[in-house]
């Protein structure tokens, strides 16, 4: 796919998908310069999240593919294999500390998603 | 340690009374210790457990009835003299003489030489093999006699004595093989300090079918026989010929030894002592059945032992004192239950006596209630002592009856709580000091402090923290109610909500989103929850949906509320692969069928095995293949299996009458229909089903939630069986019916248990947890006592008209395919993190890191 670039606050923004393409409530996987992200629409929220495809407990690509929830008002998402829970704020496991992940500014616009990376 | 600062305290007599006084003592004492115990047995064994005393013809050894092993006498600086009875106290100078010698100074003295059997003066009682019952050396020689008499092997044999240790006596007959035991009881009833005669007769009906002669109003004249016992007659003028006998009459004091030491003792028997345990010399006490204690002797353990508490406090300077004491028993006689409370006896005009019996099954209850309606005096309970600790503690707390106290012994029927007896709040309805172990004296609130505030969450930690159930053992239910309980109390054990999202349980959950006619995820959420849900409620409400409104789990918002594996409709595997499972109803399949299974397998690369569940698998499937795999399987008139989903799996099936020389019908074609017919429901967890063609059973279908075994007649229906970490047997809920019944009652089974378990319990779960167990099932769902199984029927039929293969309709659908892709800005692109290794001329995942 064609990459549109948007220099905002020295965060280069990716054109990643349609906003079709990403589940309501759910997410999916984009590939952007060679990097699996899973791209999360929280629409009952009415936010936007990006974080690694990759669980690192097991290094499996799969979280595009969990359930995405809160625990006390803090947006998470559940790896399908072992139900570990990230933040989707700040990519911390939420029930293993020895975890984290990278999360990624995201931004909507016209019907694209955009990707924030370096 | 100096013992020579120690005040010096004697016991006399190592039996469980005198054992237990040492080890309440020993405890009290932990910290500062005041007395050195000196102990004289006359048994060459230390203390054992005499109720269980026949259990060593059970298999249990000496050892196994050890109280507590001759090392902890030393580790706790007893001393402890064995096959050494004190001959002589010499109370001027306050010390004791043993039949060895030793003589040892006292401070206090402790008798507690327990009782030997009563022998009536019947003539020949001194021939060979006429035995008491008493000790282990009596069992013993019982037994080498019975092995060996001068003619063989003992045949007939019999006990003088209907009481309590005469029935136990005569367990241990039947247990050595007898032939012919007669027990002979002088009183017109069996048991007649404990049970009426409607209740003697009930327990005298079910010991004659265990084989049991039961002889009453008899008055034995003589033992007859030369030398040897040979038979006893009676003054009535009958005779039995017997080979040998055990005197079981009742117990005799053992108070020789007091008596010779001058001591105030009771003409029939037995020393007396105040309410302090105190005999006419203050310094000498007497415990356990050798005591005269308010007027009578207590000849069961439980008051032996608070009289051994008393004692022992007292000694450490603590109040206490023994007060009449309640002498209610239940007890298991020869495998029938008897229990006898409060004032078994009480009578009309002072009270209202209620009386249930039921002859067929040997049941008999009768509860005597106070004149006003308002207290339990007392009660008899044979063939079933179900309701005996809750009628005791009804009875010991005076706890204010409900309107219809028959509902006490008869359960109130309906289901809902049958069994849990007057305080309707059950076990927690008791007062705290309500002695739960009457053994070890220990009252709920010890129990409930041991259990909220230092974790002794099992009956093991609590035997050790607190003692109970380690006596009689008969608190031990109620003792696990009362850790039930607790925990609920804290919240520790049913947390029933389903989340912080959701604060319903699943059955709850379920109606309200019946009545509210609710839709999706977000309906339910926004009507009934708070936050934006999780991956625990996601699912249980995907699960709800399902059951309730059958639609297409990947439709209408559902797909991304669906777990792992139902969100792609195949099952992901290690290295983010997903495996495929095409339905093969009954594990039957045609040879073209199998060799398209074959030709998928090997054009997509996928490693195949054959399931557990008489299926195939087919592993190592990209997700962006799934659409293409089914498309193919389906053209082959293959359905999803819903190895993903918390749904039917397979019913398995063994061949049956088609082609099984054994078969008795035709298991296979049964299993195909009635996976067909439950195939893609969605349930709290995962079914598995079997039908078996006759009763060697190689289905397994008693291993599953619910199990179809062929008879001569027709159809035995199992539920609520289990493999996997907790294996568990069905039960069977109906017997010999056809097949339309036998799937009308797996429809309201199926249907019921979808809507009452809580997420993710299977069957097995759901009905050991389920109060009432089968008896309630079976009321529920044979008997329809709730009047729901029409209701129960209607629903199942409606998921089963209004099922559709989901595959299919993926397949068929262009916006769902595109779903299946792994990333969603390269559709065309699969993951390139997954990596393979070859095993077996097959792949496997790679091993996870």
């Amino acid at each position: 796919m064609e990459s549109l670039f948007i220099e905002h606050e020295h965060i280069t923004w990716h054109l990643a998908c349609e906003v079709q393409d990403i589940p309501v409530d759910g997410g999916a996987c984009v590939l952007v310069e060679g990097r699996q992200v899973a791209i999360y629409n929280f629409a009952r929220r009415g936010e936007w999240y990006a974080t690694d495809n990759e669980c690192p407990h097991r290094q499996q690509m799969a979280l595009s593919r969990g359930m995405i929830g809160s625990q006390n008002d803090e947006p998470k998402v559940a790896c399908p294999f072992h139900k570990k829970t990230f933040s989707l704020r700040s990519g911390k496991c939420l029930n293993d500390d020895s975890y984290q992940i990278a999360t990624y500014p995201v931004t909507v616009k016209d019907g694209y998603v955009y990707l924030g990376m370096d | 340690m100096n013992t020579n600062t120690n005040r010096q305290v004697v016991v006399i007599g190592n039996g469980m009374v005198g054992y237990k006084f040492c080890e309440k003592l020993v405890a009290k004492q932990k910290n500062e210790r005041r007395f050195a115990l000196t102990v004289f047995g006359e048994e060459p064994r230390v203390a054992y457990d005499r109720v269980h005393l026949s259990a060593y013809f059970d298999g249990k050894t000496a050892d196994d009835l050890t109280l507590a092993p001759q090392e902890w006498y030393a580790e706790n600086d007893i001393t402890l003299y064995l096959t050494d009875p004190v001959v002589d106290i010499d109370r001027e100078r306050k010390e004791v003489r043993s039949h060895h010698g030793v003589v040892v100074p006292y401070d206090y003295l402790i008798l507690a030489t327990g009782s030997g059997a009563f022998v009536p003066a019947v003539a020949g009682v001194e021939k060979d093999g006429v035995f008491v019952y008493r000790t282990i050396e009596d069992l013993e020689l019982i037994q080498s006699y019975a092995r060996q008499t001068r003619n063989g092997p003992a045949r007939r044999g019999a006990i003088l004595g209907g009481g309590l240790l005469g029935l136990e006596a005569a367990k241990a007959l039947l247990d050595l093989g007898m032939e012919e035991t007669h027990v002979v009881e002088f009183a017109p009833r069996l048991m007649p300090r404990q049970i009426d005669e409607a209740g003697s007769g009930v327990l005298q009906r079910q010991l004659e079918s265990l084989g049991l002669t039961i002889h009453l109003s008899k008055s034995t004249q003589e033992i007859t026989g030369d030398d040897v016992i040979t038979g006893m007659q009676f003054a009535d003028g009958s005779h039995v010929d017997v080979d040998m006998l055990i005197i079981s009459a009742g117990i005799r004091p053992r108070d020789e030894l007091a008596k010779s030491a001058g001591l105030d003792t009771h003409p029939r028997g037995g020393i007396l002592v105040d309410n302090f345990l105190q005999t006419s010399d203050p310094a000498i006490f007497a415990v356990g059945e050798c005591a005269v204690a308010h007027h009578m002797i207590y000849g069961l353990v439980a008051p032996g032992y608070e009289m051994a508490e008393v004692v022992a406090a007292r000694l450490m300077g603590e109040e206490k004192e023994f007060r009449p004491y309640d002498m209610s028993t239940k007890l298991k006689l020869i495998g029938t239950d008897v229990g006898s409370f409060g004032d078994p006896f009480a009578a009309e005009p002072a009270c209202r006596t209620i009386v249930y019996e039921n002859k067929a099954k040997g049941v008999y209850k009768r509860i005597n209630v106070s004149a006003d309606g308002k207290e339990l005096l007392g009660g008899i309970l044979v063939g079933d002592a179900e309701q005996y600790n809750m009628l005791l503690q009804t009875c010991k707390n005076r706890t204010i009856l409900p309107p219809d106290p028959e509902d006490l012994i008869l359960g109130s029927r309906g289901g809902e709580g049958a069994g849990t007896g007057a305080t309707a709040g059950g076990v927690m309805g008791l007062p705290d000091d309500a002695l739960i172990c009457s053994c070890e004296a220990v009252t709920k609130v010890q129990l409930c402090q041991q259990i909220a505030d230092n974790g002794h969450n099992t009956i093991d930690a609590l035997k050790k923290s607190t003692k109970a159930c380690t006596g009689c053992g008969g608190c031990t239910p109620m003792v696990k109610d009362l850790i039930q309980a607790v925990m609920k109390q804290q919240g520790l054990y049913v947390r029933n909500v389903i989340c912080e999202h959701l604060e319903y349980s699943r059955q709850e959950l379920i109606d309200l989103v019946k009545i509210n006619s609710l839709k999706t995820y977000s309906d339910v959420l926004d009507a009934l929850g708070k936050g934006d849900g999780c991956e625990v409620c996601k699912p249980a409400v995907a699960s709800v949906l399902a059951s309730l409104w059958n639609e297409n789990i990947l439709e209408n918002g559902h797909a991304t509320i669906q777990d792992s594996n139902d969100r792609f409709l195949a099952n992901l595997q290690k290295g983010g692969t997903y495996s495929v499972v095409p339905r093969i109803p009954g594990g039957e399949i045609t040879p073209d069928k199998l060799i398209v299974i074959g030709q998928v397998a090997k054009k997509y690369g996928l490693y195949t095995k054959i399931t557990g569940g008489q299926r195939i698998d087919l592993f190592g499937a990209h997700v962006g293949d799934l659409p293409q795999i089914w498309e193919e399987l389906i053209t082959a008139g293959f359905e999803s299996g819903h190895a993903y989903g918390k749904s039917l799996r397979t019913v398995k099936s063994c061949v049956g009458s088609t082609w099984c020389r054994y078969g008795v019908q035709d298991s296979v074609s049964f299993a195909v229909e009635v996976e067909e017919r439950y195939k893609g429901i969605r349930s709290p967890h995962k079914l598995k089903s079997g039908v078996s063609g006759c009763i060697r059973e190689c289905a397994e279908a008693q291993s599953k939630d619910f199990g179809i075994i062929a008879t001569e007649k027709g159809w035995n229906l199992y539920v609520g069986g289990n493999g996997g970490s907790k294996p568990q047997h069905a039960q069977l809920l109906a017997a010999d019916v056809d097949k339309e019944t036998c799937i009308r009652l797996i429809d309201r089974f199926l249907m019921f248990y979808i809507k009452t378990a809580d997420p993710l319990a299977r069957t097995a779960t759901w009905l050991t947890k389920m109060e009432g167990g089968i008896k309630y099932l079976k009321a529920v769902i044979v008997d329809d006592v709730l009047g729901i199984a029409a209701d129960l029927e209607r629903d199942m039929q409606r998921l089963v008209d209004t099922f559709k293969c989901e595959w299919k309709e993926v397949v068929d659908n262009p916006e769902l395919r595109k779903r299946f892709t792994h990333f969603v800005n390269v559709p065309d692109q699969k993951d390139p993190s997954i990596q393979f290794e070859s095993l077996r001329g097959q792949k496997r995942a790679k091993e996870w890191a």
